[in-house]
């Protein structure tokens, strides 16, 4: 059975179509990545899969069941600062278990396992405004993953980050997703991180009304290190293939953009 | 330094206003004598006179400052988040609001009668709606992606309110903390002054209908005591409760 799956999905906002007929899906503990030009509506397609928001027309399947309401079986990693920002980083990530009923010490006791995992020990009491811009994507991560969720979303969360500490975090994301193989469904406009992350990368149309219109099979052994694995051959030949797909739909929303 | 200089300013003004007052260039029944001045206060404190009046105006000050701080958080959640409600009550809001309050001490005189009661009640009208309006902006001012990941993880509609808008709401209402322990205070002295038994408004009342214009000053300048004590007391409860906000300065940097 599909994790996630979208069968025939239309989204529009009055008269303008954001997601015109998307379908495809994510298996159990498939990594999937989404790429598509930037404005293309990615987020939105992410929002229909958290069930933020519902489809003008089609349906949204998750583990083979229509989603209605807010989908209870995802973690949604956002891109922007989604931490509160009047709590600790302990707090924040004891959010979630706090929010279950679970009491504040077992709450607790979770998401300081969690900052270890992520590399935030000791870091427990500091405030989001007191914390780097990847210390608080570390947080954040903590934050969804101390839920387990068995579906995961990541909305370009790394894009804030410098690249050293994006690679970084992209390792340590892949080092915790290999542990216990949640069905991931990532978005990105950066098409190596794409690859260097996934099973499966779909690459999405230029928007308005975008759907996936390709999609391609990641063969890269596993485990990968994102820094190295760019240098290899497999790599480069593969990010060819779907560069030529991509490269169309990214001068459509340049145009697009550059018409407006 | 800083320090030195400002001692040698006051220092220099409160001479200037006894020469005057001495040579009578500053007549000293328009303008008192700082002598005189102090002496009444240090009556005051000597005998103790003053510490009933001053303790009703303070508790009036903080009766004013809780009612209306409990009050404007309650109604700026609520209408915060059902703007339907806000539609309909808008302009009510706002002839409320751009009305002169000041002028309502009469009628909460009559109402209330001349004890605490009234000047709670201008105090109230004051700090309200100060209150109000920042949680109200507090309230629409969430983050959209803060309040989408609370949902996220799990948050019900009761745990939204009490652990994303209530402490969004909340900090605004800190931010605006001096302004309305100022207001709580400015009510209820105005209230004493237009009509009471007793708090410091009183003693000053009574004083210029005897044109004793010494003890009229000696208020004056224990109350702005009183406001800068209660200011220092905000600056100290504000440092504690917003240790989770950036400090301006650090914010404008990044």
């Amino acid at each position: 059975m599909k994790a996630l799956a979208f069968e025939d999905v239309t989204l529009r906002f009055g008269a303008a179509e954001v997601v015109g007929g998307a379908s495809f899906a994510v298996g159990g503990g498939e990594f999937v990545a989404l790429v598509g030009p930037t404005g293309c509506g990615k987020s939105t397609l992410l929002n229909l899969a958290a069930g933020l928001i519902g489809p003008s027309a089609g349906r949204v399947l998750v583990e083979g069941q229509a989603l209605a309401g807010l989908n209870r079986r995802a973690g949604y990693l956002f891109q922007g600062e989604s931490l509160m920002p009047w709590r600790t980083a302990l707090d924040n990530v004891a959010a979630g278990p706090e929010f279950a009923g679970q009491s504040r010490a077992a709450a607790a006791a979770a998401a300081e396992a969690w900052l270890g995992r992520v590399g935030l020990a000791g870091h427990g009491d500091k405030y989001p405004h007191q914390m780097s811009g990847g210390m608080r994507k570390r947080a954040q991560l903590a934050q969804t993953l101390v839920l387990d969720p068995p579906i995961l979303l990541m909305d370009e969360p790394f894009s804030a980050l410098d690249v050293q500490t994006r690679q970084l975090m992209e390792n340590e994301l892949l080092a915790i997703w290999q542990a216990d193989r949640k069905s991931v469904l990532f978005i990105t406009h950066d098409l190596e991180e794409a690859i260097s992350l996934s099973d499966r990368v779909i690459v999405l149309s230029a928007g308005p009304a975008t759907r996936p219109i390709a999609e391609f099979a990641i063969d890269l052994p596993r485990p990968r290190d994102v820094a190295e694995i760019r240098l290899t051959e497999a790599f480069r030949a593969t990010e060819a293939r779907i560069w030529a797909v991509l490269r169309d739909e990214v001068l459509k929303a340049y145009r697009a953009g550059a018409a407006a | 330094m800083i320090t030195i200089w400002r001692i040698l300013l006051a220092a220099l003004m409160l001479a200037a206003w006894h020469i005057g007052a001495e040579t009578g260039v500053l007549s000293p029944l328009f303008f008192g004598h700082p002598v005189k001045i102090f002496a009444v206060i240090g009556d005051w404190f000597v005998t103790g006179e003053i510490w009933r009046h001053l303790a009703i105006t303070i508790t009036e000050t903080l009766l004013a400052f809780a009612a209306g701080t409990l009050s404007g958080v309650g109604a700026g959640l609520w209408l915060g988040l059902s703007p339907r409600t806000r539609a309909v009550l808008d302009p009510f809001i706002k002839a409320a609001n751009a009305m002169p309050r000041v002028i309502l001490a009469p009628i909460f005189a009559m109402w209330f009668g001349l004890g605490i009661a009234s000047k709670v009640a201008l105090g109230f009208t004051l700090v309200f709606f100060i209150v109000f309006f920042n949680v109200l902006q507090g309230v629409r001012e969430v983050p959209p992606v803060v309040l989408n990941s609370a949902r996220m993880l799990g948050a019900s509609k009761r745990q939204l309110l009490r652990h994303v808008y209530l402490p969004a709401a909340l900090s605004w209402v800190f931010s605006s903390l001096h302004v309305s322990v100022g207001m709580a205070f400015v009510g209820a002295v105005v209230a004493e002054y237009l009509g009471s038994a007793a708090g410091v408004g009183y003693l000053i009342l009574q004083a210029e209908g005897m044109f004793d214009v010494d003890t009229v000053f000696a208020g004056i300048i224990v109350l702005t005591g009183c406001a800068l004590v209660l200011d220092g007391a905000v600056s100290l409860a504000e440092t504690r409760l917003l240790v989770w906000q950036p400090r301006a300065d650090a914010a404008r940097e990044s």
